[in-house]
């Protein structure tokens, strides 16, 4: 294993249709036109020297070592700037270049430290290897003139010195080491754009800046780790590396939190992570990050992790530490007396979108074959069933239509629930480059969320909704493209059921459905609206990308539909820049509903009675599988209560602090007779559960993760399972025990099933996706390398079927007791139940959860910023501090659920999708009020976590 | 009614014209006399400001310096009349400093109103965009590139080769920039053309516009010019109210409009790519070259960056053939310049000759010699960025080929002179902390490079391993010549090498230290 050095090719890469030849050091070289000479040079191998350039970020021309000749032109032009022209001849090595590159690093490092030796950077610094490539060997203008590296200077303060910026919690910025390269001010305005680095001053006081000159964390850093990647000295560098020094090795893989799937390297010492590099080759990223994947690992070795398997009788009961045998023993006992007593389907199991498409699919083999029944389900169900659902019935694929590099050629852009900036950070950061290019953006969206306003970027159009109004506003916006007659009817005949377009064109034609008629009910002034759907159907490619504010709701799955039918009107499907886009909450959230997880689907989503596809696997697996659906999560939760489902195996969520009604849940998992959970930690679920088993991390696994656009990444282990096994091997093992016989070799040997029994994932083995990087589904013969882009042509479904969108309100109202509406969601440093992001200094951003509330809706309450209030629903209350923000609209508040204390699902509804059970968390009326103390359930909460996280201390055996 | 000129230019006011004119409105309200006062432009003889002219059946009649003192005496001396005085200067036009100019530019500069649009048209104005309106683009380009016009910011790239770039280059929005920045040491010709004859500004741009397709335009003007923003604002005002700016000027399908932007307060954002970003809103940093702002300019549009200089001769052009404004000059410098003479000089003030008079003839002739009498010693011209020529180099010709040969420039065509009291060390070292403060800081040449000249200077002059340091010099000097992005680092060695250069002695005195032994 060896240390993966990325080429830097200097410059970003030209696309051109047109090739341009010429010579570079007397060598012919063929590139597309608009390439730099600096890139072109590479291209053969030739390293140019640079400082500034560097291929994430456009060229800059400022550090001028890359200073090339080319016959027949004056001067010496930057090789970074300066562009391909046919039969140019460059010189790169000349007697004058070589001087001209010894004077500029002689005055680099007259304001430099030569610490070398003990720096930080030492074996990873551009600086040192530029001084070493051009020779330099004297600075003569000595070390004692004016500079930014000494704190005195001639028995006084040294005005220019600025002391170490330490108050990132992950990387430290050292102003006496800056060459001011610019690196990272462009990162953070080009890749990141965030805009929070700046060039302060001029000439040689010139220096970086963060915000107005504050510290790192004071200022309006995201800390995506962007500038640190891009800096070639050590200004900006990782504390980890200053702890440990160099890595020795790296592993390419997949980080583990969002649907984004961003590729990284993890670069090691032996066993031990020193850092998380974002992979160029990346197909989801490519070499951008956020504050979680880059920085946010720690939680893999956190003292709080769990190693070894633990049982009890009783959930009062001490945990007691066991053997594998014993746990896994000890497992299938107790499921087979339950199913003795209860019946086949009285136990099933929740499989985990935070696991490997091949942890996934065991899970669900486990349920289907050995406990015989389709009591499997899949935290999906909580958040983007509704996608599968209403994709599978307008376009035919349960899986959005695009890959992210599609959003680079879209001209408007549509945000529906979804907090881009906050929850998929690295695409936004995609988008927001579209949009500061010129792409419109329509935001429909409670909250002002970021992206609304955000540097150089803002909403052409902000449609400030009423919470589970989306149906009626998208219905509104349909009925505009129709009764103006912008509709695509070329697209529409040739890709659509005509016979359901008219249906629909009837039903939407309704002057209920106009912008007038629904203002009262979205709040949505009618002519902003109006002018959004002309945007959309007449400003070029409309691509629609959505997240959880669309699907968590009680029309969640009408609402995608009515997506769907927008897109199919105006033609915006088939093609680049276009498309429905589900923002995926999880990392795996697409890959665990393909791998089948859902009780009445196997894997490539065929429905269970679909006799073919059920022997097939019967074929396969060798056994007979149950024809009739499962339950669904409610349903076992509601099957628990009444005591007919007595046993549950959740792999890798944490249900009891994600699903919706705490109280409705632990009153389920109360009543369970065993409870076995795989998981890092002993989590909410864990406080109920029997047997606990220990998990892998991310940095463990060896498998697969499928993104957002149906990417599959592969998930490389970087040091061997913690705990000692696989998850997938201990799933064997209790389907073992529990008496159906299960083994694999290895990832790749369970990737090899999937391929055969999926009809979209044919194609596809951890061979091919080592060889290409990664893949996107379907992958068979008619796409051996995969498909970014669906319905190219025509629908997978054959025909685009129009659905008809009936506005239905939610059964969940505001009165005077419940008079505002609570909507929740998540932030930018934290991920989902914060079970990984609180064991890490993300905290430092994020303590606890806060609740968002307008000033009028603080002051008519009396609240204060920073106020403790009651947050208190129709089923329940909790108590959290409120932060008072305009960005909410009047009547409706916001929190996040990352901390377990919170307990922000104890406040919400059991409401949920029609079709799906998709919880609505998104609607909730509620009341605020001041308060002074925990609500019950919180203190509830604090016994619980005294007494059901207990672990009996072992007998003092050494002591004999 | 009578009419009495003073001037509103801000050289004028700052040694008090504000009071004299209000001086003169009391003394004639108190005397009952009708008398009109005009706040012209100046005529450019600053050693006489404020400048006071009457009108009379003669021509107009010039008294000056006045003080708001003077005025007493002045209708004692019944100068509405023309009286004699002891600060009568004669019939303005025939003094000499005015009369052996060849004013094209600055052709009603001082004469009129500069606000009064009709006044304006009275002189010849508008006559220039009036013929442009009625051509086609390509016909107006081709006339400027007859004229033989070369960018008067400095540079001297051909005007003409410019607008055809812009004008051929394939476009939703093109730009028409105005740098305005004039930050040159000893220069005041774009201020005097803001202040004095704004709608000649506008004129010249609005014919840029027409000629490149270029709807917009925007002056950039140095934030130290408040009179010059305000004034040229007022007339943008004007010129929109009587249709030569706008929509559709003058009822033709040509429209033009125009903003005026107020500079940063950067020395650097007169260069013309870094004035783009200050334009665009951001920190003025240079950009590297290509892409060229004609293809790529402000928000990555194809635009024309000229200086006030080149847009002001264009409508002469138009009015009378780029082969009447050819006629002047020598060479590949065709046309007049107005050279700006300031410093240690007797006559400070505006000259505009053609091309191929001599430094001696400006200095001397117009100049009248240094103002403290001391024998001249050395010359800089063409801004802080420009070589120092000594006495001996005084007849080289105003050329930017006859310039370029001696390692100098002829620049925006200021000229400021030393007398031998000047420390050439002194100047040289000035030239590097000027670079040191004005950089923009992008590369690092100029960044680094400029701090350090100051540090070796320092060295030399204390005597500190001399040799050495000056090889040094040298070195630092080619690098930043070679290696920085823009003109600004590129051109900082021409004044420090030609002070080394001509005045070589001033280097190697003896140090301080040894001399106070």
């Amino acid at each position: 294993m060896t240390l993966i050095t990325e080429t830097d090719f200097g410059t970003p890469k030209a696309i051109s249709e047109k090739m341009v030849t010429l010579e570079i050091d007397g060598v012919s070289v063929t590139v597309p036109e608009g390439t730099s000479i600096m890139r072109a040079a590479m291209e053969l191998g030739t390293k140019i020297p640079k400082l500034c350039a560097t291929d994430m970020l456009d060229s800059f021309g400022s550090c001028r070592l890359c200073l090339v000749e080319i016959e027949g032109r004056k001067g010496t032009p930057a090789s970074c700037t300066t562009p391909v022209a046919p039969g140019i001849k460059v010189k790169t090595q000349t007697d004058r270049l070589a001087n001209l590159r010894k004077g500029v690093m002689e005055l680099y490092i007259s304001d430099h430290p030569l610490d070398c030796l003990t720096c930080a950077a030492n074996g990873d610094c551009e600086l040192q290897d530029m001084a070493g490539a051009v020779g330099l060997r004297d600075v003569r203008y000595g070390y004692d003139g004016d500079n930014h590296v000494f704190a005195r200077r001639e028995g006084v303060n040294n005005f220019r010195f600025k002391a170490k910026d330490e108050s990132n919690p992950y990387f430290t910025f050292d102003p006496a080491k800056c060459i001011v390269c610019s690196r990272c001010v462009r990162a953070c305005e080009e890749v990141q754009g965030t805009f929070a680095l700046t060039i302060d001053g001029r000439g040689f006081a010139s220096h970086v800046s963060a915000g107005a000159d504050e510290a790192f964390l004071d200022s309006e850093c995201v800390s995506c780790g962007a500038c640190v990647q891009a800096c070639p000295t050590a200004t900006l560098t990782e504390k980890t590396i200053i702890e440990a020094g160099q890595p020795d090795h790296s592993v390419v893989t997949t980080c583990a939190y969002c649907g984004v799937g961003c590729s990284f390297k993890a670069e090691m010492k032996g066993d031990q992570v020193v850092r998380m590099m974002p992979y160029k080759d990346g197909g989801a990223n490519e070499g951008h990050s956020c504050v979680k994947g880059r920085f946010a690992w720690g939680y893999a070795t956190h003292r709080d992790r769990m190693l070894k398997p633990m049982i009890r009788d009783r959930i009062s009961d001490p945990w007691k530490e066991v053997s594998w045998e014993e746990a896994i023993g000890y497992a299938a006992r107790r499921l087979k007396e339950i199913q003795e007593k209860y019946g086949r389907t009285s136990i099933g199991g929740i499989t985990s979108s935070r696991c490997t498409n091949e942890e996934v699919f065991v899970m669900q083999k486990v349920i289907r074959a050995a406990f015989q029944n389709n009591n499997v389900d899949t935290c999906a169900r909580v958040c983007h069933s509704p996608t599968g659902y209403g994709l599978s019935k307008t376009f035919g694929t349960s899986a959005g239509t695009q890959d992210f590099k599609s959003v680079d050629k879209a001209d408007v852009i549509v945000v529906i629930g979804a907090n881009p900036t906050d929850g998929h950070p690295v695409f936004a950061s995609r988008m927001k480059r579209r949009l500061r290019d010129g792409a419109k953006l329509i935001v429909v969206d409670p909250r002002r969320i970021d992206i609304v306003r955000t540097p150089h970027i803002e909403a052409q159009y902000h449609l400030q909704l009423r919470p589970s109004t989306n149906v009626a506003v998208m219905n509104a916006m349909a009925h505009v493209i129709v009764s103006e007659g912008l509709e695509n009817r070329t697209f529409i005949d040739e890709r659509c059921d005509t016979i359901e377009f008219s249906m629909w064109e009837g039903f939407i034609r309704e002057e209920r459905n106009s912008p007038e008629a629904l203002e009262p009910v979205t709040g949505v002034p009618a002519a902003e609206l109006r002018a959004a759907a002309r945007l959309y159907a007449t400003g070029g490619n409309g691509a629609i990308y959505y997240g959880l504010g669309v699907t968590e709701h009680s029309q969640g799955s009408t609402m995608v539909m009515a997506m769907a039918n927008l897109a199919m009107l105006t033609g915006n499907i088939g093609h680049d820049g276009v498309g429905v886009n589900p923002l995926r909450g999880q990392n795996n959230v697409q890959g665990s509903c393909d791998m089948g997880s859902f009780p009445h689907e196997l894997s490539g989503y065929r429905h269970v009675s679909n006799d073919s596809a059920r022997e097939m696997f019967e074929g396969v697996w060798n056994t007979t599988l149950d024809a009739e659906p499962g339950l669904r999560i409610p349903n076992m939760f509601a099957a628990a209560v009444e005591g007919t489902f007595r046993g549950l195996v959740v792999q890798g969520e944490d249900i009891v602090q994600s699903d919706p009604n705490t109280k409705h849940v632990t009153e389920a998992m109360e009543n369970m007779e065993c409870v076995i959970v795989q998981d890092l930690f002993l989590n909410e679920t864990a406080a109920f559960a029997h047997v606990f088993l220990p998990g892998t991390s991310f940095l463990e696994k060896d498998g697969t993760f499928t993104n957002a656009e149906r990417r599959i990444n592969r998930v490389r282990p970087v040091m061997a399972p913690k705990q000692g096994k696989q998850e997938w091997q201990i799933l064997c093992e209790l389907s073992d025990a529990m008496g159906y016989p299960m083994s694999y070799d290895s990832g790749a040997d369970i990737m090899d099933e999937i391929a055969r029994v999926t009809p979209t994932f044919t194609g596809i083995s951890f061979e091919k996706l080592d060889r290409l990087g990664s893949v996107q589904w379907p992958c068979n013969d008619n796409a051996p390398e995969g498909t970014p882009i669906m319905h190219v042509g025509g629908f997978v479904r054959g025909k685009g079927r129009f659905m008809l969108t009936e506005f239905v309100a939610t059964p969940e109202k505001a009165n005077s007791s419940f008079p505002l509406i609570l909507t929740t969601g998540r932030i930018l440093s934290q991920y989902n139940v914060g079970a990984q992001t609180r064991r890490t200094a993300n905290v430092t951003w994020h303590k606890e959860d806060l609740l968002e509330i307008h000033p009028h809706d603080a002051e008519v309450r009396g609240i204060r910023d920073g106020a403790l209030v009651s947050l208190a629903s129709r089923i329940g209350a909790t108590t959290l501090r409120a932060t008072i923000t305009d960005r909410m609209p009047q009547g409706v508040v916001y929190t996040t659920f990352h901390h377990p204390v919170t307990g922000a699902n104890v406040v919400t509804t059991e409401h949920s999708d029609w079709a799906t059970n998709c919880p609505e968390y998104k609607v909730t009326a509620v009341q605020v009020t001041i308060s002074n103390q925990p609500s019950e359930w919180q203190k509830e909460w604090e016994d619980r976590e005294e007494e059901n996280k207990r672990i009996a201390v072992k007998p003092l055996v050494a002591a004999e | 009614m009578i009419k009495v000129f003073v001037p509103r230019d801000s050289a004028a006011r700052a040694v008090g014209a504000d009071d004299v004119a209000l001086a003169i409105a009391e003394a004639g309200a108190a005397k009952k006399i009708e008398l009109q006062i005009v706040r012209n432009g100046s005529r450019g003889l600053f050693w006489l400001e404020p400048m006071v002219e009457v009108e009379t059946a003669e021509g107009r009649v010039a008294y000056g310096p006045v003080e708001a003192s003077d005025v007493a005496s002045l209708f004692k001396a019944d100068f509405l009349s023309g009286g004699k005085h002891k600060l009568s200067l004669g019939l303005t036009e025939a003094m000499p400093f005015l009369k052996n100019q060849e004013r094209l530019t600055f052709a009603r500069c001082g004469i009129t109103d500069p606000l009064s649009v009709s006044d304006y048209i009275a002189n010849g104005g508008f006559a220039g965009l009036k013929k442009a309106l009625a051509m086609s683009g390509v016909d107006i380009v081709a006339q400027v590139t007859e004229s033989g016009l070369r960018g008067r910011g400095g540079a001297g790239f051909p005007t003409g080769i410019k607008w055809k770039t812009v004008h051929d280059a394939r476009a939703d929005q093109k730009y028409v920039c105005c740098n305005a920045d004039e930050g040159d040491s000893g220069t005041y010709a774009d201020r005097m053309v803001m202040e004095g004859d704004p709608f000649m500004l506008i004129e010249g741009m609005t014919i840029s516009g027409i000629a490149c397709g270029a709807t917009r335009g925007f002056v950039y003007i140095r934030s130290e010019y408040p009179d010059a923003i305000a004034t040229m604002k007022e007339a943008i005002g004007h010129a929109e109210a009587a249709g030569w700016l706008g929509a559709n000027i003058q009822g033709t399908d040509k429209s033009f409009t125009l903003e005026v932007r107020r500079g940063a307060g950067a020395y650097i954002c007169g260069e013309e790519t870094a004035m783009l970003d200050s334009l665009e809103g951001k920190r003025g940093m240079v950009r590297p070259k290509p892409p060229i702002p004609a293809l790529e300019g402000l928000f990555g549009k194809p635009t024309v960056i000229n200086n006030v200089l080149s847009f002001a001769a264009v409508p002469f052009i138009l009015d009378k053939g780029g082969t009447a404004y050819k006629d002047h000059g020598m060479g590949r410098s065709r046309g007049t310049l107005p050279f700006q003479l300031a410093g240690n000089i007797r006559h400070g003030g505006l000259v505009e000759k053609a091309f191929g008079i001599t430094l001696r003839q400006l200095i001397e002739d117009f100049g009248g010699g240094t103002f403290t009498g001391k024998p001249l010693r050395a010359v800089q011209v063409g801004g802080p960025l420009g070589s120092y020529l000594p006495a001996a180099k005084l007849d080289l010709p105003m050329d930017y080929e006859a310039f370029a040969a001696e390692g100098a420039m002829v620049g925006h065509g200021g000229i400021v002179v030393f007398d031998d009291s000047v420390d050439m060390a002194a100047q040289a070292r000035f030239a590097m902390e000027f670079c040191a403060i004005e950089s923009c800081g992008k590369c690092t040449p100029c960044r680094i490079g400029s701090t350090r000249g100051v540090e070796v200077i320092d060295r030399i002059v204390a005597g500190i391993d001399r040799d050495r340091n000056l090889e040094l010099l040298d070195d630092l000097c080619q690098t930043m010549v070679d290696g920085s992005l823009c003109a600004m680092g590129g051109l900082t060695p021409m004044p420090v090498q030609s002070a080394v250069k001509y005045f070589p002695e001033d280097f190697d005195k003896p140090a301080k230290m040894q001399a106070a032994e």
